[in-house]
């Protein structure tokens, strides 16, 4: 092209280039929002059940012993202390999501996957857990168990 | 016996005018490889390729019986290795090549970083390395879930909330990764996707671009051996080191063959969402120095929970090993460069520490 001579040409040419370009740009735009939408999974509606009643018998958890039950889709620990004492607490530990474990050796609450401990309020006390296991409200009825949210 | 050689012949012309076989051959004869006292770390590249190319073919033959779903997995597999006849075997290497192919992975790593294989023009060699290795780390981690046991199950629990752990971002992609929320079917139909489609599309278009730069520039020259004035004396590729580079295939497929057979794969037990972790649990040995970090890391650095420092120091680890090419400025000027041969051996020796204390101190400490 010779310089200096800005005909109508070099105009057009600007015209269909952006025209090509937005064109470009909203069919990747068409493909790549529906394919990006479609790989977040959709929210399921999560069972917000504030209490559950256990299968198990009060009688069943010895003393220094616990036991993993289900808590709405989540898994929750049910102990009796050395001293007697039933409590409840999540059993997702606080670091990195592990389903903790009571042991009878240490007489508290463990992590196997970090090495995590929490005393027998579920309060982190070594290891890399940042907060406490959060607690739920333990009401024994005859021989059944229920286990509530904490207000 | 002339007949079968002019017939050879002619299948050679017709192909030859139609592919251009000459050119290829032209090509391959071209190749040579520097011969020095480091030539033997060559090697370790192709050994890779070969244990991927077994991932490949016995990936393919478990897709034959395996199911993607959280009540059929853990049974498909365990009639995989029950019923179908060698069926176990096919796993058991399939398990075993991932392991290997991890090492041998690592040994071309750190071979290309201490010998400084990646100072210019190599550097996009380096980074479609690097991807691989982020996608092999990704093979690694879906691959894990799938037999959908115990050991698997909280490694994906795990490992899918480090990134969560991200400041901002972390909880979507946590949910991207899992499907939802937790670890559930979703997630075992996710990574099967990921495992068996995805990384391995990234895969082809990533590797093909790796060897071909490979081929574009030559083997690099080690900068120490170039600087006394070796490295002069070649061999050509074909046959030379093509033959030697079948002798390591041959020994990493013996090496294979005797875990495999010797030490089959265990399946475990099958997973259970409302079971406690197992005491011991551990993850693959080419994330435990990731793993036990973890582990000695107090609940909070700074104010900061020690899980975020963990989790963001890696992340700046890697993109610190990423981006070497550039940062090592004298390597790319044709200097020694002793801090980043420093560097490579830190990381080594930081790896190798970490990963031994994984196995060696009691879990229950």
């Amino acid at each position: 092209m010779v310089e200096g001579t800005l005909g109508p040409e070099p105009t057009r040419r600007h015209f269909i280039s952006w025209f090509l370009g937005t064109s470009a740009g909203a069919f990747l735009l068409s493909v790549f929002y529906p394919v990006g939408r479609y790989l977040i999974p959709p929210k399921v509606e999560e069972s917000m059940a504030g209490s559950v009643k256990l299968t198990i018998k009060p009688q069943d958890v010895k003393p220094n012993s616990g036991q993993i039950f289900k808590f709405g889709s989540r898994p929750a620990i049910l102990i009796r202390t050395p001293g007697g004492e039933l409590q409840a607490f999540s059993a997702v530990c606080t670091h990195l999501q592990c389903t903790v474990q009571y042991r009878p050796d240490l007489s508290h609450i463990w992590c196997a996957c970090h090495n995590g401990h929490y005393d027998l309020n579920g309060k982190n006390i070594a290891g890399p857990p940042p907060r406490p296991l959060d607690p739920y409200v333990v009401n024994v009825r005859g021989d059944q168990i229920v286990v509530s949210k904490s207000a | 016996m002339a007949a079968p050689d002019s017939r050879r012949g002619r299948l050679r012309t017709w192909l030859d005018e139609r592919v251009d076989l000459a050119a290829l051959e032209k090509l391959a004869k071209k190749k040579e490889i520097p011969v020095h006292r480091h030539t033997v770390w060559y090697y370790f590249g192709g050994m890779t390729l070969f244990l991927l190319m077994v991932q490949v073919a016995t990936g393919i033959l478990l897709l034959l019986y395996y199911r993607p779903s959280a009540e059929e997995a853990y049974e498909s597999v365990q009639f995989l290795m029950t019923e179908v006849q060698f069926g176990w075997l096919v796993r058991s290497i399939h398990s075993w090549a991932a392991n290997l192919m991890m090492f041998t992975l690592f040994v071309h790593l750190f071979s290309v970083l201490l010998l400084k294989a990646y100072r210019p023009p190599r550097e996009v060699t380096w980074f479609s390395g690097m991807a691989l290795l982020a996608l092999a780390l990704g093979f690694g981690f879906t691959g894990y879930l799938l037999p959908w046991n115990v050991l698997s199950y909280f490694a994906t629990q795990v490992g899918t909330e480090i990134p969560g752990v991200i400041p901002l971002v972390g909880p979507f992609l946590r949910r991207l990764l899992r499907g939802g929320d937790e670890v559930t079917g979703a997630t075992l139909t996710r990574f099967y996707g990921i495992h068996v489609a995805i990384l391995p599309a990234l895969t082809v278009l990533l590797l093909g671009l790796h060897l071909f730069l490979v081929q574009k520039h030559g083997m690099s020259i080690p900068p120490g051996v170039e600087r006394r004035g070796g490295g002069r004396r070649t061999m050509p590729f074909l046959p030379h080191f093509l033959l030697r580079d079948l002798v390591g295939w041959l020994s990493a497929l013996a090496i294979l063959a005797a875990l495999a057979a010797y030490l089959p794969w265990e399946l475990g037990q099958k997973a259970d969402p409302f079971a406690s972790a197992p005491a011991g649990i551990k993850p693959e040995w080419y994330f435990m120095f990731m793993f036990q970090t973890l582990k000695y890391l107090p609940s909070y650095i700074l104010g900061i929970e020690g899980e975020i420092v963990g989790v963001v120091g890696f992340g700046l680890g890697g993109l610190f090993l990423l981006l070497i090419p550039f940062l090592d400025r004298q390597t790319a000027r044709g200097q020694p460069s002793r801090l980043f041969t420093w560097i490579g051996i830190v990381i080594i020796i930081y790896m190798i520490v970490l990963t031994y204390l994984g196995y060696a101190v009691s879990p229950t400490k």
